[in-house]
């Protein structure tokens, strides 16, 4: 398995996006960029983000966009597009999921997105979002439907900072 | 101040209709086509033309159009702004008048796209191939997300985007210069076809084909060529600031920012000692009928939330308090990306002449605005008056 790009992801596995925080003024970007986009400041460390956010916005891609756009090994099928607060940052992702149940404020987790096979075979890798309750592993599988998956949440929630920020994104106010 | 500033008016326009065309027509034809029809307006000649700016996006380099206007050895600047290109050529020529380079310019801006929803490089707009690659790179998806997000928060229905959309095309139905003349009622939009939930097929704009020009004049000469030159009280031009939800960002940051729209309006209304409530007659982006609604309080025109009850009201029609789009807008006559921010200039300058037709505006309006936004977070407004009229 490898990322489609070496900067998106702070790890695999456990999936983790990676940001760029400013020194200067706190700012996260996503991916981490070289410089500051509120301060102009150039001194950025990377950090993971949070893997749980709210879903900001959100629409579906029911066309196949053009070129360099490019379909997965199945052929293109439609796919949920958003914005998820993570708190620090609003990233803007692919989402998994129903998008009949989409709704902004909603709880959402970070999934892997298998793309395409790479040179050795093995998927090649970006990253989503999907409802945080949607009775799925944080692999993207589907449960056999007995288990819950408070097993893999909880695995999650020993990053106390990053839950925190996501909560705190909950409420979206700042943004009107 | 004003006193001393070297007024810059529009003594002539032409449009090469925007939509489909002969395949062997080519984007700079056009834009000799709209040139030649400007310069004819405004009864002057090529060879008059002291400064000349073009711009287009896809459809080579503007400058090129030399070969066939004539070769006068006029300094001509090329512009590439993306959908903001148009109103960045008009400033750039105004600046140049401004600067007593020539008392005489030419704006001219083409595009002939192929069908179907535009295709970006990431690296044109400084992001990794992933983004592209991954499916995150559509410009209708930042549509509908912006729109989504936008209604949500200020209480306002989908509907209100079917509405706008109507609004359009029944415009552009009284437009014979238009691309799409049907009118469509809000219902046969909102049922049509899904592109990017909420926004259906008849609430995106397409790209299109199309050239438009127009001839600016130092005031003092404006008045000896021109019957009724209309003034270009201001144009102004903004990149993004912080915190402003734009086309092509993989990310944003939780404090909000205004957006690149709020800083060009606000400066061109300082700029032509005008405010918002001024306006008579309105151009603004409608890449998709959300922006429309978005566009009207972002540039000042209403309050957010204040949409509702506006266009339910009819206002927003040619027969309203606030005509927005009188010629059916980038929704009924496509996007030529280098053309759409003239095509706007030359729809508010017929309103103020008084020479529109089917949609003239009643009341012969005096203070016209302009607006366009385009990728990666960039507009140009214009605030266009009645010459003579004082602030």
């Amino acid at each position: 398995m490898t990322a489609v790009d070496p900067g998106l992801f702070g790890s695999l596995d456990p999936p983790r996006l990676a940001g760029g925080r400013c020194a200067n003024c706190g700012t996260v970007s996503f991916p981490p960029q070289t410089g500051c986009a509120r301060c102009a400041g150039t001194e950025l460390a990377r950090v993971a983000l949070a893997d749980r956010g709210t879903l900001w916005t959100w629409t579906v891609q029911a066309l196949e966009p053009k070129a360099p756009y490019r379909a997965p090994g199945g052929g293109f099928a439609p796919y949920g597009v958003g914005y998820v607060d993570l708190g620090d940052v609003i990233v803007e992702a692919r989402l998994l999921g129903d998008p009949a149940g989409f709704e902004i404020g909603m709880p959402m987790r970070l999934a892997l997105l298998p793309l395409w096979p790479g040179p050795d075979g093995s998927p090649v890798v970006s990253y989503a979002f999907r409802p945080a309750d949607d009775g799925t592993a944080h692999d993207g599988t589907a449960h056999d439907g007995t288990a819950d998956d408070s097993t893999a949440d909880d695995g999650t929630a020993d990053d106390g900072t990053a839950d925190g920020n996501a909560a705190d994104g909950n409420t979206g106010g700042e943004r009107g | 101040m004003s006193g001393a500033r070297v007024e810059v008016c529009v003594i002539g326009v032409g449009l090469h209709p925007f939509g489909r065309h002969d395949p062997a027509l080519t984007g700079m034809a056009m834009g000799a086509k709209a040139s030649r029809l400007a310069l004819a307006d405004a009864g002057v000649s090529w060879a008059d033309i002291g400064y000349a700016v073009g711009g287009s996006n896809v459809s080579g380099k503007p400058d090129s159009l030399v070969g066939v206007l004539g070769l006068t050895g006029v300094p001509f600047v090329n512009v590439r702004n993306g959908c903001a290109t148009a109103g960045v050529a008009l400033a750039t020529a105004a600046n140049a008048i401004r600067a007593g380079e020539t008392d005489l310019a030419l704006v001219v801006g083409f595009d002939k796209h192929e069908r179907g929803a535009f295709a970006a490089s990431p690296a044109d707009y400084g992001h990794a191939d992933w983004y592209g690659e991954t499916g995150l790179m559509v410009t209708t998806q930042f549509f509908a997300m912006k729109d989504r997000r936008y209604l949500h928060a200020h209480g306002l229905s989908d509907r209100l985007l079917g509405q706008v959309a109507a609004k359009a095309f029944r415009c552009g139905a009284l437009n014979p210069d238009a691309w799409r003349r049907k009118a469509l009622t809000a219902d046969e939009i909102m049922r049509a076809r899904m592109i990017n939930p909420p926004l259906t097929q008849y609430m995106l704009c397409s790209p299109s084909e199309g050239a438009a020009a127009v001839v600016l004049a130092r005031g003092d000469r404006a008045a000896d060529l021109c019957e009724h030159p209309v003034r270009l009280a201001a144009v102004a031009k903004r990149t993004r600031r912080f915190g402003s939800f734009e086309v092509f960002a993989p990310w944003l940051p939780p404090q909000a920012g205004e957006s690149a729209s709020v800083d060009a309006a606000r400066a061109a209304f300082a700029s032509a000692e005008l405010s918002p409530a001024d306006v008579q007659v309105a151009q603004l982006q409608d890449t998709d009928a959300g922006a429309e609604i978005y566009h009207m309080a972002e540039t000042g025109l209403c309050a957010d939330g204040a949409q509702q009850e506006l266009i339910d009201r009819g206002e927003t029609a040619p027969d309203g308090r606030l005509p927005v789009n009188t010629d059916g807008g980038c929704l009924a006559n496509g996007e030529p990306v280098g053309a759409s921010g003239l095509r706007q200039v030359i729809d508010i300058v017929l309103q103020l002449q008084g020479r529109a037709g089917a949609r003239q505006v009643p009341g012969r309006p005096r203070v016209g605005f302009t607006h366009v936004y385009g990728a990666p977070g960039i507009s140009a407004c214009t605030v266009l008056t009645v010459q003579g009229l004082t602030a």
